[in-house]
Parts: structure tokens; C-alpha cells; sequence
């Protein structure tokens, strides 16, 4: 079982007096616990609802091996996306990478942001944060856990197909060289809801996930962003042509 | 038991023993053939989804009215969310899309269910059609507006108002029929479907001869003509369940795979235009509900006012 952080058995087994008050909490923890997994069962139950989501699995096998997965962010519904299509015993040990400016705004987001998806909540503004993003992403790592990163920082809202991407992906991989980097591409998300839109219309949406590639030794940052955005793109299914 | 349950509970069985026979022939042709032959690992797709359909169609008409308004109004909703999924839709078009999903489905099945002939019949060509190219007009994008709201009303047919008319059955009053309806959409079904499936064992066993090779390569002759003698006569056979005679509803039969067959030549064709093979992979082994649906789609209205103006009062 998950131990909640705020009751750490260690500490609490020091001493008897805590031992008590462990107990008291670990009623709540627990029913948290549970909270969160009915939520997050609803909100995956909705996403299919809604998008008939259509996993392909065109590049790797769906199989409990630590990645990474980096997909295109058009949506903020994507993460759910891919957290709904992974199998039971991928999705537990996978842990989005979200923004902490938004998912800590409320104590809805927080509960849906930390308790249902589990997530590594980083924040983007460099002159405001005490911890490094990347430095984040390798704790939550080597804790055994997979990720889900969006390498273009932020909402993809222009015509093109991919933003630029950030460089905290090759960051990381110069230093989790070994972990598998998976490209995912999310189609058709974004006509689901559009900006400013407050009612989702059902379409079907699909998660491609491509083929695994890893940082080359002594490979520089450029090149290795360009080839994992070359990657991302050879991810997407052919696109139908517009007449 | 009413007569109509202890008819449908016949008609259940029957197809029961269709599908368990299917299910052995599959596994028996699995061991024969070996592992990873695509066509009997579609084969034993088809029939598990087989077993899937049957189920919830018994299911549902067991409940009646309510069971095949809800069914149907699901399928509605699958279908329409696989077309408009499938064109090019703009962001101006988003509150007439909204309308055509939580507004226009609804409200016709509702319509349906309380039998109101006049305004189910008119709702969407009419009401629908007028007012939802409105709503997306008002958004101001005039870019390729025409075939925008073309595909919008077409999809609409399509997946709603043709799609309901199978419910529909359910609201004729036929002299010496009553609560017995339920055993028109049996019929409609059954009819359609098995139509699909002799003209595929048909066209697997013996097809040749393709009859539109630049709309579906696995349309042939042989399957077609196989297919449809089979059709009319598990019609004609099932003459029992319905007010015909058994050379009525051989002819019924007759009509139901014209227009299924017709209707499935121009779906194929719409799917070429945009460049996939299947509507969906909802159901496995058949693609998507469009896929399953196509010939109840083009056959259902036409059953459905043959039936109504040659037997029904109402």
C-alpha cells in the first residue's frame, strides 16, 4: 500500500504517543487514497466517453519499462489522454510532469493534480523557483517512476504543428541516458474542445506511441532536439489531405 | 410471457445456435489453418463482436420501447462522433456541433419514444437542417462554408434520422400485431445483418467478379447474388415474427438488401474520399459502428414507410 507523505511510518513508529496519531491519520489517507482512485477511474471513464480514445502502440510494446513519454501539447486534457490508454500496471507507475502555477491553484487541482495523477509538479518560471525542474524529473526517476513531458513547455494554440521544444528533455537524458524516450502523438484533441470553448464535442482521438530513441554519447543539444522532434512528427498517423 | 417474448426468446435461441455453430467452425479453422492467419483472426473478431451484438440487442429489446430508444440513440451517438470525427471540421463550428450531439439526438429519440410521427419525421430535415447552419453562421467563418454545413446535415441523416427509424418500428399500429413491434426491428436486423454476413461467406467462398472495384474491393457478384438469395429467404423463413406473408416478407427481404447493399456502395465511397479503410476500431474485427451500421442505415427508413403505409393505421 501507498503511504500517504504526511505519515511517514518511521517517524511514527519512534514513539508510541505518535503511533496514535499515525493511526488517526492513516483513516483519512487511506480514504483519500481511495477518493482518488474512484476519481480518477471517472475521469478516465469520461475521456473515453467522450473521445473513444484509440491507444496504437506503432514503435514499442505496451510492457512496464521505464520511460519517459514525450507527446505534443495541445490540450489540457492530454496527459489524461495518455494516463487513460495506459494499461493498469503502466499507469501506476506513471507520473505526469504538470505545471505547479495551475495545479496548485485550487485544492480540486491539487487533489486531482498530486493524489489521482500522481504528478511531478515543477514550476516554469526560472527567477520564481527554489527547485530545478530536470533536478525534479531525475528524483521522481530514480524512484522507479515513467514520465509523461510535454518538451514544448506550454499549449501548442498557432497552426504549427510543433512548438520549438524546451530544453529540459535533453537534460535529462544526458543524465538517465539508459531510460527508453518515447515520442507520443495525440491526435485530435484540440478540435475536442477548443480555446475558449466550454463544451467538448465527441470525436475520436487517437495516442500514437512511437519509437523509443536514446541520446547518443557526446551528442550535442541541438541535434538531439531535432531528432526527437523529428521523432514526434514521424509519430503522427498520416494526416488525411484537407480539399 | 407475452406472444412477442416467447417469439423473440425463439428468435434468440435460433440465433444462438448460428453463433455457437460459428464459434466452433472458427475455432476448428484456427487449429486447422495455425496461428496468425489474418482472415480467421478476423473471422473469430467477427463472430466475439457477433456474440457482443446479439446480446445487447436482445437485451434491449426485451425492455422494449425504452431499451431500443436508448440502444439506438447510443449507436446515434457512436456513429455521429466517427463522421464528424472524419471531417474537416472549424472552430466556428463548434456550438453547431454541440447542438447536433446533446440537443439534436436527444431530442429525437425522445421524440421517437413518445411517437410523435408528425415532428420525428420532419425534426431533422427541417428543423435541424435550417437552424444549425444558422447557429454556425452567426461564428462569421465563411471558409469552405458550404460543404461545412453540407457534411454537418449529411452526418445528421446519416447517424440520426435514418439510424432512429429503426425505433421508430415501434410506434406503427398494425391490426392483429399489436405489442408485437418489437419483432420488426428483430426482423430489420436480422434481415440486414445476415445479408452482411452470407455476402461476406459468399464473396469469401466464391467472389470473382467485383461489382465497384473503385468503391470496395471486397464487393463481388458472387457475394452479392449469394448474399441476397440468403437474405430473402431467411426473410421469407422468418415470415412468422411479422405481419407478412412469407412472400411479402421475402420482398421485404428483397428491399431491405438493396438498399443495405446500396447504402453500403455509397458509405465505402465516403470513406475513400477521406481516406481510411474502416469508420472506426470500436468493433473489433468489423472497424467502427458506421461499418456495422451502413445497410441499416439506407434500409431502415424505407422498411420503415413501406411497412407503415402498406400495414399500418397510424
Amino acid at each position: 500500500m501507498k503511504i500517504a507523505p504526511c505519515c511517514n511510518p518511521r517517524t511514527a513508529s519512534l514513539s508510541p504517543k505518535r503511533h496514535a496519531s499515525h493511526r488517526f491519520i492513516l483513516i483519512p489517507a487511506f480514504a483519500r487514497r481511495l477518493a482518488a482512485n474512484a476519481t480518477g477511474t471517472a475521469i478516465g471513464l469520461f475521456a473515453r466517453a467522450v473521445t473513444a480514445v484509440q491507444a496504437t502502440w506503432a514503435g514499442c510494446a505496451p510492457e512496464p519499462r521505464q520511460r519517459v513519454y514525450f507527446a505534443n501539447h495541445t490540450s489540457n486534457g492530454d496527459f489524461v489522454l495518455i494516463w487513460t490508454v495506459l494499461p493498469p500496471y503502466m499507469r501506476s507507475m506513471t507520473r505526469p510532469v504538470a505545471a505547479q502555477e495551475y495545479w496548485l491553484t485550487s485544492r480540486l487541482r491539487a487533489f486531482i493534480g498530486r493524489d489521482v495523477f500522481n504528478a511531478v509538479l515543477i514550476d516554469r518560471r526560472p527567477e520564481a523557483r527554489t527547485e530545478d525542474p530536470v533536478a525534479q524529473m531525475i528524483t521522481a526517476a530514480d524512484a522507479g517512476a515513467s514520465l509523461i513531458v510535454f518538451p514544448e513547455g506550454q499549449r501548442n494554440m498557432t497552426p504549427e504543428t510543433l512548438l520549438p521544444f524546451k530544453t529540459g528533455l535533453y537534460h535529462f537524458a544526458r543524465q538517465r541516458p539508459q531510460i527508453d524516450l518515447v515520442p507520443v502523438w495525440i491526435a485530435n484533441l484540440n478540435r475536442v474542445m477548443p480555446k475558449g470553448e466550454v463544451i467538448p464535442i465527441p470525436l475520436i482521438c487517437t495516442v500514437t506511441f512511437g519509437t523509443p530513441l536514446h541520446i547518443a554519447d557526446g551528442e550535442a543539444k541541438e541535434p538531439f532536439l531535432a531528432r526527437a522532434e523529428a521523432a514526434l512528427r514521424a509519430t503522427a498517423p498520416a494526416e488525411r489531405v484537407p480539399t | 410471457m407475452t406472444p412477442m417474448h416467447a417469439d423473440l426468446w425463439k428468435l434468440l435461441l435460433g440465433l444462438g445456435g448460428v453463433l455457437i455453430t460459428a464459434s466452433v467452425v472458427g475455432a476448428v479453422l484456427a487449429q486447422v489453418r495455425g496461428a496468425a492467419d489474418p482472415v480467421i483472426d478476423n473471422l473469430n473478431a467477427r463472430i466475439k463482436a457477433w456474440w457482443v451484438m446479439v446480446i445487447m440487442m436482445g437485451m434491449a429489446l426485451t425492455f422494449g420501447k425504452a431499451g431500443a430508444c436508448v440502444l439506438f440513440a447510443f449507436c446515434s451517438f457512436a456513429a455521429l462522433r466517427e463522421f464528424v470525427t472524419l471531417t474537416d471540421t472549424r472552430r466556428a463550428d463548434h456550438m453547431g456541433l454541440v447542438a447536433a450531439f446533446f440537443v439534436v439526438i436527444p431530442l429525437q429519440y425522445w421524440l421517437v419514444w413518445t411517437e410523435w410521427y408528425g415532428f420525428y419525421s420532419i425534426f431533422i430535415p427541417v428543423y435541424a437542417f435550417l437552424l444549425l447552419p444558422i447557429v454556425v453562421s452567426l461564428r462569421g467563418d465563411t471558409g469552405r462554408f458550404l460543404s461545412r454545413i453540407a457534411e454537418l446535415q449529411w452526418a445528421l441523416m446519416v447517424c440520426v434520422f435514418c439510424v432512429s427509424h429503426v425505433p421508430a418500428l415501434l410506434s406503427l399500429e398494425i391490426p392483429g400485431f399489436e405489442g408485437r413491434n418489437v419483432l420488426l426491428i428483430a426482423f430489420l436486423v436480422v434481415v440486414v445483418q445476415g445479408s452482411d454476413v452470407c455476402q461476406y461467406i459468399w464473396g469469401k467462398l466464391f467472389g470473382r467478379h467485383k461489382i465497384a472495384p473503385a468503391l470496395s474491393p471486397s464487393k463481388t457478384w458472387e457475394g452479392f447474388i449469394g448474399g441476397a438469395l440468403s437474405a430473402i429467404l431467411i426473410g421469407a423463413s422468418l415470415s412468422f415474427l411479422t405481419p407478412f406473408t412469407p412472400v411479402q416478407a421475402g420482398g421485404m427481404a428483397l428491399v431491405i438488401v438493396l438498399m443495405g447493399f446500396f447504402g453500403g456502395l455509397v458509405m465505402s465511397g465516403i470513406k475513400r474520399d477521406r481516406g481510411v479503410k474502416d469508420w472506426g476500431q470500436m468493433i473489433a474485427g468489423h472497424g467502427g459502428f458506421i461499418d456495422r451500421l451502413d445497410s441499416v442505415i439506407f434500409s431502415a427508413p424505407i422498411f420503415f414507410h413501406l411497412t407503415r403505409y402498406f400495414w399500418s393505421t397510424v
